[in-house]
């Protein structure tokens, strides 16, 4: 079995599964609870000076039949007494020593920063997490996101935080920014340790149209949330991107948050650069348990990937980010049905038609058929295939993909309620690999039939033989 | 793992068993996640309490549908180590699929049966050892029969470590699961198949075609005697005896057969034709009626059920009646036989059968129902007898085993036993679910515990 343990910024950890800070993380007892499922470590619900949280506090999006695809919340941090917290993170690390935990702080000024770390440190906690992130309550205070989208703010408080701590401090970055490099260098600068990210996205999950209110519904109002969950993995993933391809703050180690439910998302998250991932939203949902498919999941990839630890899987996959201009022109996929899988929904062919390029056409239809719904290209033969899956209707037709028309642009493939009926097989385009910036450094980065000035002008500039 | 014959395992070409269609084939791997992500991942789940071997089905189902296969083979595993043809042969229309949540919202429950095959199929499939026994503890443990019981038993007995020796007097190991279950659900290549693998976890050898007796009187047999004598341990896995009899005239002879010999000889004796038989008879309103009927029916050949009550007595489960009626079964009931009826050349011709009330005989009411084959399932015999060989063993008034529930320990302190010789014939999921109870009390007095 490989190797789950990870070192973060000198945290041991015996797997790199934390909770983020958040309501599966507010007290000892789901802490503990949390430990004994499998976690290796939590990140604690954010210590501040008690505030309180409004009721209610959360809205969810679902979609087709999946259940909180998203969530969001207006809760605020902790609401519970620091020296209760505090208490109950001391007797978590004296009965759970070799778990990882780590006091999610936030406060705000200079004084309260110091006296929060010593007090936060003599209660035993690993290291410090700066919540740098949230976009909702805190903002307006000038705390939270706010400092995320403040490089030189960030720079200040963090350096704070690294002078009064002796335990490794990470801070969580928000992603409601312009650009994530900003407060991704200003971490560097202030010394701190590690970096996590994404807190909750700026959101409004909805509107109650009875009521006229946005949702969550705080009596007759509401305010903009935070969102997370599954749908914001996409943007979880590409902001860590930023941060582990840079050459100076990719160093740092990273904790990957954002919609992660599971050993595979996980292994993504680790393998565009995090160190360690956190998670809340999956187990706010289907609570600890899912950390045992986690462990197993992962720790039977890496077995049959032949890796030996988890620490091999880090960044395996950010030397193949490339910018758009280092991709290769050249290369060429094309959709191709699976004639015995295709249950004949033709969900495909409207796509195409009104999404896409109009090349998957209905079989047995003559080409004057053809041009009447639109095809403006129509291939020598259109074949007649009939559906040969289990559970296809009878009469109904496998489209067809006129391969020369075809831009592989993926669109039908998505579209297929059928897994694995469309697939995009490559195909030899004949030439060499080739990309824009190839182009551009040879000068012939314009396409003929563009606009004029812009071919005579580089054509001027001597760029093109 | 060794299998000690010269044939085996073996399953010739032209068997009748062959002729049949799957039911439930295999998923693939989108159809599979895509059933997977139906589930709710319930808490405190109604299908695991509807399992008798409790697997964890919510847990094994997500695994599935986050792509870990072998995960999900190793929850299922841990619990059922037959968990393979539970998924294919489980009446999971009574068991965990009848108990999920989805049937309350009146929407199709979870294929908990057909994701659990999935699973375990796909990920032996990938890589067999999924397990690492336990290093060799030097001791041995007997088992006889070679159905569910005793393989999942030996499976499970090896893992920790010891030796298990099972002894099985036909030649071909599976019991009622390899030789009983209707071909639509799995066929007998699937059981060696999995049989195989469990033989490979550990330190197991199985003699086909030895028969334990209490006094050995020629080739191919083992005492009881023996058997306490060399092993530290012995485990009962006996299952039932032949089909029972009707007792009735014109039983004896050509044309009347035994509905758990009949399907043994349709799934594995590639000399069975049943070319000649254009209407069959199944005495009897209970599974294995309606398995053997359904099966003829499939065959091509007219089958009709008689059963001597009400159609609400007859113990078949509805769904097996509702599919075998949509394959052509008939069935006629509140009808006695009374006597098989045979012509001029002794063929079978005919059975005579009575009205009944109360299950009983009206007189002057007989009719005769024409058939060229008579199937008769009305129950199997008890193959105890060898039990009570073992000193301190003692059988119920039904002939069955009496073990302790909670350990599955029978009166003699080193023999345990399981499955339809304890429980008088269940299922198969039963007779692993026994087996697990006894394979850990096994351990744990090897153990010295
Ligand atoms: C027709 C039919 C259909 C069935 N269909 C289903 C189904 O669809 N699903 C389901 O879950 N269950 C089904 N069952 C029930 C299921 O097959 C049994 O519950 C299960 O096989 C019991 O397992 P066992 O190990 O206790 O006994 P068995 O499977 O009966 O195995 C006992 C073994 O012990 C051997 N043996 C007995 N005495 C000796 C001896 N003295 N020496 C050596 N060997 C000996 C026998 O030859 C046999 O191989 C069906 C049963 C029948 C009869
Ligand atoms: C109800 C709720 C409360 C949260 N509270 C905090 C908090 O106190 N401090 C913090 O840093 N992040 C907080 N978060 C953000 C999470 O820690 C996490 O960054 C975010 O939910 C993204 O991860 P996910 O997609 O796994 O949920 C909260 C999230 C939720 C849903
Ligand atoms: S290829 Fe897919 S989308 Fe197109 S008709 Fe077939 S099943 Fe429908
Ligand atoms: S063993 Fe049988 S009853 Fe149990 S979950 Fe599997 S299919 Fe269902
Ligand atoms: S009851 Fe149904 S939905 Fe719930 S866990 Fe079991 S199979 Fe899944």
């Amino acid at each position: 079995m490989a190797d789950l343990s990870i070192d973060f910024a000198g945290i041991k950890s015996p797997n790199p599964f934390w909770l983020a800070s958040a309501p599966p993380t507010n007290t000892g007892d789901q802490v503990m609870r949390a430990f004994d499922a499998g976690w290796g470590g939590a990140v604690w619900k954010t210590l501040g000076n008690p505030i309180v949280n409004v009721s209610s506090r959360f809205g969810g999006i679902d979609y087709g039949n999946t259940r909180m695809m998203g969530l969001n919340n207006i809760e605020l941090i902790t609401d519970r007494p620091l020296e209760v917290n505090l208490r109950e993170i001391r007797e978590v690390k004296r009965r759970y020593p070799s778990h990882t935990v780590i006091a999610s702080l936030m406060v705000d000024t200079k004084e309260e920063w110091k006296e929060i770390i010593e007090r936060a440190e003599e209660a035993g906690a690993d290291g410090h997490e700066l919540n740098f992130g949230c976009p909702h309550g805190m903002c307006e205070r000038g705390m939270g996101s706010a400092v995320s989208a403040e490089p030189k703010v960030l720079m200040e408080l963090a350096s704070w935080a690294v002078e009064f701590a002796t335990k490794p401090v990470i801070v969580k970055l928000s992603p409601n920014v312009g650009d994530i490099v900003e407060p991704g260098e200003a971490v560097l600068a202030s010394g701190a340790h590690g970096i996590s990210l994404i807190n909750t996205i700026k959101s409004i999950m909805g509107v109650d149209l009875d009521r006229m209110v946005p949702m969550p519904r705080v009596g007759n109002a509401s305010t903009n949330g935070g969102y997370c969950g599954p749908a914001v993995k996409p943007i979880a993933l590409h902001l860590l991107s930023q941060l582990s391809r840079h050459p100076q703050v990719g160093r740092l180690p990273i904790s990957g948050i954002g919609g992660i439910s599971n050993w595979r998302d996980a292994a993504e998250f680790i393998a565009l650069g995090s160190t360690s991932v956190q998670v809340c939203t999956a187990v706010m949902h289907y609570g600890y348990r899912i950390v045992e498919d986690m462990i197993e999941g992962l720790s039977d990839f890496l077995d049959e990937r032949g890796m030996k630890s988890v620490n091999e899987l880090r960044g395996r996959a950010v030397p193949q980010y490339k910018e758009w201009g280092e991709l290769d022109l050249s290369f060429r996929v094309v959709a191709d049905v699976d004639p015995g899988k295709c249950i004949g929904c033709q969900l495909c062919y409207v796509a195409c038609m009104d999404g896409a390029h109009q090349c998957i056409h209905l079989p047995g239809r003559s080409e004057a058929e053809a041009r009447a719904a639109g095809h403006t290209h129509i291939p020598k033969v259109i074949p007649d295939r009939a559906v040969i899956a289990k559970g296809g209707a009878p009469g109904a037709r496998v489209p067809f993909v006129d391969e020369d028309e075809c831009i592989g642009c993926n669109l039908c493939q998505l579209v297929c309620p059928v897994a694995g009926c469309i697939t995009m097989k490559e195909i030899p385009s004949g030439k060499p690999s080739e990309t824009w910036n190839d182009r551009a450094q040879r000068g012939d980065d314009f396409v003929p039939g563009g606009l004029r000035v812009t071919e005579a002008a580089r054509k001027a500039r001597g760029e093109r033989a | 793992m060794s299998i000690h014959s010269p044939h085996l395992p073996v399953s010739p070409e032209g068997r009748l068993e062959e002729r049949f269609e799957e039911k439930n084939p295999p998923y693939d791997d989108a159809e599979a996640i895509a059933e997977a992500n139906r589930c709710l991942y319930c808490v405190d789940a109604p299908c695991i309490k509807a399992c008798p071997t409790a697997i964890d089905i919510p847990t094994f189902i997500r695994k599935i549908a986050t792509g870990n296969v072998k995960g999900a083979a190793r929850t299922i595993l841990s619990q059922n180590l037959l968990g393979k043809s539970c998924g294919q042969v489980c009446p999971v229309e009574v068991l965990c699929a009848g108990a999920c949540v989805y049937n309350d919202w009146e929407r199709e429950p979870i294929r908990i049966g057909r994701l659990q095959r999935y699973a375990v199929e796909t990920a032996i499939a990938k890589d067999p050892a999924l397990y690492q026994a336990k290093p060799q503890t030097g001791k041995r443990v007997a088992l006889i029969g070679a159905g569910p019981a005793s393989i999942a038993a030996a499976g499970w007995l090896a893992l920790e470590g010891h030796e298990a020796v099972i002894y099985e007097r036909k030649e071909l190991p599976g019991g009622l699961n390899t030789l009983g279950i209707a071909p639509y659900k799995m066929k007998v290549e699937d059981s060696i198949a999995e049989i195989s693998w469990v033989l490979s976890l550990g330190n197991i050898e199985l003699f086909p075609g030895v028969e334990v007796v209490d006094e050995v009187s020629g080739q191919g047999q083992i005492s009881t005697q023996e058997l306490l004598e060399k092993y530290d341990a012995v485990f009962l896995g006996l299952g039932l005896g032949a089909d029972s009899k009707l007792n009735v005239p014109g039983e004896n002879g050509e044309g009347v057969v035994g509905a758990t010999h009949l399907i043994e000889r349709l799934k594995a004796d590639p000399s069975l034709r049943l070319d000649g038989v254009k209407r069959a008879i199944i005495v009897g309103g209970g599974n294995t009626a309606i398995d053997i009927a359904h099966e003829l029916s499939l065959l091509g050949i007219d089958a009709t059920m008689v059963y001597r009550g009400p159609a609400a007595d007859m113990s078949a489960y509805e769904h097996e009646m509702l599919h075998g009626r949509a394959d052509g079964v008939k069935v006629a009931t509140d009808r006695v036989p009374v006597a098989v009826v045979r012509d001029e050349k002794e063929r079978v011709c005919g059975l005579r059968v009575a009205r009944a009330e109360n299950k009983r005989p009206v007189p002057g009411t007989e009719e005769e129902l024409p058939a060229d084959l008579i199937v008769l399932a009305v129950g199997q015999n008890r193959a105890t007898a060898i039990a009570r060989a073992f000193p301190g063993i003692e059988l119920d008034g039904r002939g069955r085993v009496v073990v302790d529930a909670k350990t599955g320990r029978t009166g003699n302190p080193r023999v345990w036993s399981g499955g339809d010789c304890v429980n008088g014939g269940k299922e198969v999921v039963n007779a692993v679910a026994e087996a697990r109870v006894a394979a850990q009390s096994i351990h744990a007095f090897l153990a010295g515990a």
